[in-house]
C-alpha cells in the first residue's frame, strides 16, 4: 500500500440503475490531508457516488482506487485493513439502537483489535470527549440523544479506529447554525490532530466556504470541476452559477469574508 | 508499512520523567504496550512528564492515550506535561489524549440482587400493563359511544380494508388448521372408543370439542399471531415516524382513526372466521370417522344433530366478539406505546402477541366456568 498516493481516486465511473444512467465518465480524486466538499443538485447522485467510493456499491463501469491500487485487485486482508482506515458518518448517525454510545464506539475496536476491555472503554470515552459530548452521554442510548448529539456520537464511532479517510454525509444538516459551526470547527480540529482526509457531501454553504479546501461539483452526471472555491465559483455552468451566485451563497460568502478579516 | 520494533525508554531527570517512545504507537500495538508501560511507571515518583517524539513513526489516538496514562499512573499524578520534540500533530493528539474525561464506569453486575430486582420489576410491569390495558379498554368504549352517536364518523373504507386483511386473508389458514385439528381429535377417539365398541361416540367427541372450544381458540390464537402483531407493528411504525403526532396536530382523534376501525374489523371477522373453522373442523372429523370407523357422513350428521345439538355452536360463537375486542385492543395499545427506538417496536410486538394469547386463554377459561355454572 502506497501511503503517498491519493487515498482515494475514482476513474471513469459509470453508474446506472436499469436504463437510468446516474454517473458517466466520472473522475474524482481526493488527496491526502484535504477536506473536499461534494455538491450537486438533489437527485444528482451524490450519495450514490459516496456509496460507490465507500465500496457499498460496485460501479457499472470504471474503477475505484485506494492509495493507488484498484479496489478489485486488493486481497481480502488488505481490503479489510483499508476499510479500517475509513470512517463513515451516515446522515442520521446510524448508531446501533440497542447499545449505549460507549458500546457503539467499542464495536469496531472489538471486531478489529485485541486490546483489553478497560482500554477500549477508556479510548471510547476519549473519543466521546474529542467530539465534544459530555462524559455522561457514554451510558446513554441513541434514543436519548438529540439530533446533533447523535451526529457527534456517530462521528465518535467513525473515529474509533483512527481512520485516515473520513466520509461525512450531510454532517451539518438538521443542526442549528451554532451547532453546525461547532461541528465544522470540530472537523477542522480533528483533521489537525488525526491527520484526516475528509470527503463531505454537504449543502451547507457556510461549511463549504469555511472548512473545505476543494469543492467538487457533480453536474451532468460527472464532476467537471473540483477546485478551490474561487475557481469553482467562476466555472461557467448554469447550475454552478446559480448555486454560488444565489442570495444564500452571497450571504455565506460575506459572512466568511468577515470572519477571516476578524481572525486574520 | 515499515515494521520497526515498537518500544520505549524511560529516563528520570530530577523530578521529571522523560518518555522516549519508539516505532509505531497505534491501536494495533496497544495491547502489548498497555500493561508494560503501566508497570514501569508505577514505581516512579515524578511531577512532570516530557515526551520525546523524535523516534516515533506512527502515532494514533490509542497510542497517545497510552502515553498520556503515564501522567496519571505514577506514585502520584504528575502536575504538568510537555512534548519536548515532536510535530504539531503530535502535540494536538497528546493534548486531546490528556484532556480526555472518562465517563461513568458501567455498573457492576450483582447476580443475586439483579435477579430479584428483575423479578420485582416484572411484577410491577405486569400490574401496570394490566391497569393500562383496562384503562385503554375504557377509553375505547367512551370513543365508541361517541362514534355510535354520530355514525358518520365511522371510517367504512378502512374498516372494509381491515376486514379483508384480518378476516378474508386469514380464512384459508384458519380452515386448514381447524381441519387438521378435527381430524386429529377423531383419530384419538377412533382408537380409544373402538376398544369399548363405542366408535359412534367419536361424533360427540369431535362435535363438542370443535364447536365449543377448539375452533374458537384456534381462530383467536391465529388472529393474535397474525393480526394483533400486524396492528402493533403498523401503529408502532406510524408512531416512530411521527405520523401519530401529525394526526393529533390536525385534530384527528387517533382512537377514532386507528383503534375503532381495527376493533370493528376484528368484531366482524372473528365470528365469521370461527364459523368457518367450526365447519372445516367438523369436515375433518367426518372424513376421519368415515375412513377409520365406517361412520358414513349421513350417520355422522344425524348423530351430530341428536347428540351434540345446535346450542354448542352458539356457545362457541358467543365468545368470539369478546376475543375479537381483546385482540384488537391489545394490538392497538401496544402499538401506541412504542417509543422512538427500533428496539421498543420489536419488544412491544412480542409483548402484544404474548398478552393477546394469554388474555384469550384466560377469558376462555372464565367462560368455561360460567357456562358450567349456567349448565349449558
Amino acid at each position: 500500500m502506497d501511503l503517498t498516493a491519493p487515498p482515494m481516486r475514482a476513474v471513469g465511473i459509470r453508474t446506472q440503475f436499469g436504463p437510468n444512467v446516474i454517473h458517466e465518465d466520472l473522475d474524482f480524486t481526493v488527496n491526502q490531508g484535504e477536506i473536499v466538499g461534494l455538491v450537486g443538485g438533489s437527485g444528482s447522485g451524490k450519495s450514490v457516488l459516496m456509496n460507490t467510493m465507500l465500496g457499498l456499491k460496485e460501479p457499472e463501469g470504471g474503477r475505484v482506487e485506494y492509495f493507488g491500487r484498484d479496489r478489485n485487485d486488493l486481497s481480502l486482508d488488505i481490503r479489510r485493513s483499508i476499510n479500517n482506515k475509513m470512517g463513515v458518518l451516515f446522515q442520521g448517525g446510524a448508531l446501533f439502537s440497542s447499545m449505549t454510545v460507549r458500546e457503539n464506539i467499542m464495536v469496531p475496536m472489538r471486531e478489529n483489535t485485541d486490546i483489553s476491555l478497560n482500554l477500549m472503554r477508556e479510548l471510547a470515552d476519549m473519543k466521546i470527549h474529542m467530539v465534544g459530548l459530555p462524559p455522561e452521554s457514554a451510558v446513554l442510548y441513541p434514543s436519548d440523544l438529540s439530533g446533533g448529539m447523535k451526529k457527534r456520537a456517530g462521528l465518535a464511532r467513525a473515529l474509533a479506529l483512527d481512520p485516515k479517510l473520513l466520509f461525512l454525509d450531510e454532517p451539518t444538516a438538521g443542526l442549528d447554525p451554532v451547532g453546525a459551526n461547532a461541528f465544522d470547527e470540530l472537523i477542522l480540529g480533528l483533521r489537525e490532530a488525526m491527520d484526516l482526509t475528509v470527503l463531505m457531501v454537504t449543502h451547507d454553504l457556510d461549511s463549504l466556504y469555511h472548512i473545505c479546501d476543494r469543492i467538487a461539483v457533480l453536474v451532468d452526471k460527472h464532476i467537471p470541476i473540483a477546485d478551490k472555491l474561487a475557481i469553482v465559483g467562476q466555472y461557467d455552468h448554469p447550475w454552478v452559477r446559480e448555486y454560488f451566485g444565489g442570495p444564500r451563497s452571497r450571504a455565506a460568502l460575506a459572512a466568511s469574508g468577515l470572519n477571516s478579516r476578524e481572525t486574520g | 508499512m515499515l515494521a520497526s520494533t515498537t518500544d520505549y525508554e524511560l529516563e528520570m531527570r530530577e523530578t521529571a520523567l522523560i518518555v522516549h517512545p519508539k516505532g509505531s504507537w497505534t491501536i494495533a500495538q496497544a495491547s502489548q504496550l498497555e500493561g508494560r508501560l503501566a508497570q514501569d511507571v508505577a514505581a516512579l515518583t515524578y511531577t512532570h512528564v516530557d515526551y520525546d517524539m523524535s523516534l516515533i513513526e506512527d502515532l494514533d489516538t490509542a497510542g497517545a492515550y497510552l502515553l498520556a496514562r503515564a501522567i496519571r499512573q505514577g506514585v502520584s499524578p504528575a502536575e504538568s506535561w510537555d512534548v519536548c520534540t515532536g510535530s504539531n500533530g503530535h502535540k494536538t493528539l497528546m493534548q486531546a489524549a490528556t484532556s480526555a474525561v472518562l465517563g461513568r464506569e458501567p455498573e457492576p453486575k450483582r447476580q443475586w440482587y439483579d435477579a430479584f430486582a428483575r423479578i420485582g420489576q416484572a411484577m410491577i410491569r405486569f400490574w401496570n400493563e394490566t391497569v393500562e390495558t383496562f384503562a385503554f379498554l375504557g377509553q375505547f368504549f367512551v370513543v365508541m359511544v361517541k362514534v355510535i352517536a354520530q355514525p358518520k364518523r365511522l371510517r367504512w373504507r378502512s374498516i372494509v380494508n381491515l376486514v379483508e386483511s384480518v378476516g378474508f386473508d386469514a380464512a384459508p389458514i384458519v380452515m386448514l388448521l381447524s381441519f387438521f385439528i378435527g381430524a386429529v381429535i377423531a383419530y384419538m377417539g377412533a382408537n380409544l372408543l373402538a376398544s369399548f365398541g363405542a366408535s359412534v361416540f367419536m361424533v360427540d367427541l369431535v362435535g363438542l370439542s370443535v364447536l365449543r372450544e377448539l375452533a374458537v381458540i384456534i381462530t383467536a390464537i391465529l388472529l393474535a399471531g397474525r393480526s394483533d402483531s400486524a396492528f402493533t407493528a403498523s401503529i408502532g411504525a406510524m408512531k416512530m415516524r411521527q405520523e401519530i403526532d401529525a394526526m393529533k396536530v390536525m385534530g384527528l382523534d387517533t382512537f377514532e382513526v386507528l383503534v375503532v376501525p381495527r376493533v370493528i374489523a376484528c368484531l366482524i371477522a372473528m365470528p365469521i372466521l370461527t364459523f368457518l373453522a367450526m365447519m372445516s373442523g367438523l369436515i375433518g372429523g367426518l372424513i376421519v370417522a368415515w375412513a377409520t370407523a365406517d361412520i358414513t357422513p349421513i350417520l355422522f350428521l344425524n348423530r351430530l344433530n341428536t347428540a351434540v345439538g345446535i346450542e354448542n355452536l352458539w356457545v362457541g360463537l358467543v365468545k368470539t366478539p369478546f376475543f375479537g375486542v381483546i385482540i384488537a385492543i391489545i394490538g392497538c395499545r401496544q402499538g401506541l406505546a412504542v417509543t422512538g427506538s427500533v428496539e421498543s417496536l420489536g419488544q412491544r410486538t412480542t409483548t402484544s402477541v404474548v398478552q393477546a394469547i394469554f388474555a384469550v386463554i384466560l377469558v376462555n377459561a372464565m367462560f368455561a366456568i360460567l357456562f358450567y355454572k349456567m349448565g349449558v
